[in-house]
């Protein structure tokens, strides 16, 4: 039996004792990971921490607000040559960050407003051609884009004598607690329930006094934000920009990962990142059918189990604290 | 004319069809006003108007002596209307707690790095008013549970739950017992009752059933075709001629 003694309690952040026990020891296993595992499985971790920065960011869009967007890459993109040339310029590795995730979602207010008169697959329809346009223009500017030789970054200064491989995935892992931890935060109090009343019905919402203007612009903010980190964090790992990496395949990764790993779920979203990573390494050898296996798995999971891979590790959860009654 | 609000002379079309045409209205402080009427009489949307999800095509609003007119629907419950919707509009995904709790969003001081580190206190006050609402509609076996759900009876609790935490001067009811079993029809009465008596919150609903209205209502006024035939009492309306008309003609 489970119980609560006041509200302050019943808003605790990992309540249950059993989810501290979890949470504890994942952590120990991710920070132990590097000890065990070899150099290319700690870069792979590294892609699936910073991705999942940039999941999360899509799915506070998607997932909780309900606003499909398919600009993700320009945003990418935008955080990326941000952190470039303020790294170049010599701003410190976590300025540039926050700097990176700033610009990203300036531009996101700009391109959420359409979602204010545009729904579904119009606002999706808009928001990929805002998408292309950015990929254009940084094609084509070569005072952002860095010309043909794109930007070089320098790589992060290997921190307490770890080495470099290893200092950049602690860096990564700590950013992405950081992420998960405010994200929950943010879920969990007036704001988070503010844009799933706008994802649930918008009509309601505003008549309980939520200003729609306001909550669509601040979900575009918040998930560019999120979205300019991811790219960042990728230049930072990648050492070398180019336009050509954020094109729109970009975009449908992380909208396959919401979907995937769960929409409207922090936790699904870090399941969704492992996804979009694992599944190009397993399928090295045959790389065509990379979007043939994330076609059929949107089908399966949309057929299946709607709320993707974390909806099925709830209902795994449920039937086994039932048990044996079912 | 003092009156909380004031519709005059409020018109409303939809291409050709005339849903009110000059209709005027004035709900005094503390009453409990009745709208009745036929079905597509107009009454859905004269309250679309009043919350600011119509805009009529002439005719004012004003509201403690201010026109509502060209305000959004989240300003126009700032100021103190609520409204629930004839067919439900719930937040399906959220507990009822937290529905009750988009509700208190108004009153939030909505403080984004608060929001961020997790720092609850005003958190915590807003549920507790929403305790006090769980309490008074009898959702405490469901205060957890997803409204989408919950049993249609429920749901019509919690949407009136809802409405009662943005604390407004004046509560729009669109059909709050349509649907409902006599039993539960009962027990609603009983509330709005409680929320104009104890509460002091003035009324305006809308009823199709002409039973359950005459009872509450302390005046009434009727609809057809968007224009308004008749107002008064429950007794003087009922047995107007048109609306005699209105309804058998139905
Ligand atoms: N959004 C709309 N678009 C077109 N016609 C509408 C709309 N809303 C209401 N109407 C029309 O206005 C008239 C009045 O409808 P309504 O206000 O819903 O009536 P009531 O609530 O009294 O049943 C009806 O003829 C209806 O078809
Ligand atoms: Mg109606």
């Amino acid at each position: 039996m489970d119980l609560i003694e006041s509200y302050r309690e019943d808003l605790r952040f990992a309540r249950r004792p059993i989810a501290r026990v979890l949470l504890g020891l994942l952590l120990a296993a991710l920070l132990g990971l590097p000890w065990v595992a070899p150099d290319h499985l700690v870069f792979l971790a590294t892609l699936v921490a910073l991705y999942s920065i940039g999941v999360m960011g899509q799915n506070i869009l998607i997932g909780y607000t309900g606003q499909i967007s398919f600009a993700q890459a320009a945003f990418l993109a935008i955080g990326a040559f941000a952190f470039g040339h303020l790294r170049i310029g010599g701003v410190p590795f976590p300025l540039a960050l926050v700097g990176a995730g700033t610009v990203a979602a300036v531009v996101g207010v700009l391109v959420g407003f359409p979602s204010l008169r545009l729904k579904g697959p119009y606002l999706a329809i808009a928001t990929l051609g805002f998408g292309v346009a950015v990929y254009q223009v940084f094609v084509n500017v070569e005072l952002l884009s860095g010309g043909r030789t794109g930007l070089a970054i320098a790589k992060l200064k290997p921190l307490f004598g770890l080495s470099a491989m290893h200092t950049q995935y602690y860096v990564y892992l700590l950013l992405l607690a950081l992420f998960t931890l405010v994200t929950y935060n943010l879920v969990s109090s007036y704001v988070g329930r503010a844009l799933v009343a706008v994802r649930d019905s918008d009509i309601a919402a505003e008549v309980n006094g939520v200003n729609l203007t306001r909550y669509k612009l601040l979900a575009f903010a918040i998930s560019s934000f999120y979205t300019g980190v991811h790219g960042a964090l990728y230049a930072q790992v990648l050492g070398h920009i180019e336009p050509q990496i954020f094109n729109i395949l970009e975009s449908l990764t992380l909208f396959v990962a919401v979907v995937i790993g769960g929409i409207a779920s922090i936790e699904g979203s870090i399941l969704g990142a492992l996804f979009v990573i694992a599944v190009p390494k397993l399928f090295s050898e045959y790389r065509e059918l990379v979007p043939i296996v994330y076609g059929v798995a949107i089908l399966i999971v949309l057929m299946f189990e709607p709320l993707g891979l974390y909806g099925g590790w709830l209902k795994t959860r449920l039937y086994f604290r039932n048990w044996p009654f079912r | 004319m003092g009156g909380l609000l004031e519709v005059g002379d409020l018109s409303l079309n939809f291409g050709g069809i005339k849903a009110l045409e000059g209709v005027s209205l004035s709900v005094a402080e503390g009453e409990t006003l009745a709208v009745i009427g036929p079905n597509g009489s107009g009454k859905t949307s004269l309250f679309n108007c009043i919350t600011g999800i119509y805009r009529p095509t002439s005719g004012a609003i004003a509201w403690q002596g201010e026109s509502l007119l060209g305000s959004t629907p989240d300003a126009i419950t700032r100021r103190g209307i609520a409204r629930t919707f004839q067919n439900l509009r719930l937040f399906h995904n959220l507990s009822v707690l937290d529905n009750l709790m988009v509700g208190r969003h108004l009153h939030f001081a909505k403080n984004l790095a608060n929001a961020m580190l997790r720092l609850r206190g005003e958190e915590i006050r807003h549920r507790r008013r929403c305790e006090e609402i769980v309490e008074f509609l009898n959702l405490e076996p469901v205060r957890k549970s997803r409204v989408g759900d919950c049993p249609y009876g429920v749901q019509k609790r919690v949407e009136l739950g809802r409405a009662l935490a943005t604390e407004p001067k004046l509560l729009l009811l669109d059909e709050p017992v349509s649907g409902l079993t006599q039993e539960e029809k009962e027990e609603f009465g009983y509330w709005v009752h409680e929320i104009r008596g104890r509460f002091g919150i003035t009324v305006l609903f809308v009823e199709h059933d002409l039973r359950f209205a005459s009872r509450l209502a302390s005046r009434m006024a009727a609809l057809d075709h968007g224009v308004k035939i008749a107002e008064g009492t429950p007794a003087e309306v009922q047995r107007h001629p048109e609306v005699i008309k209105a309804y058998l003609g139905e």
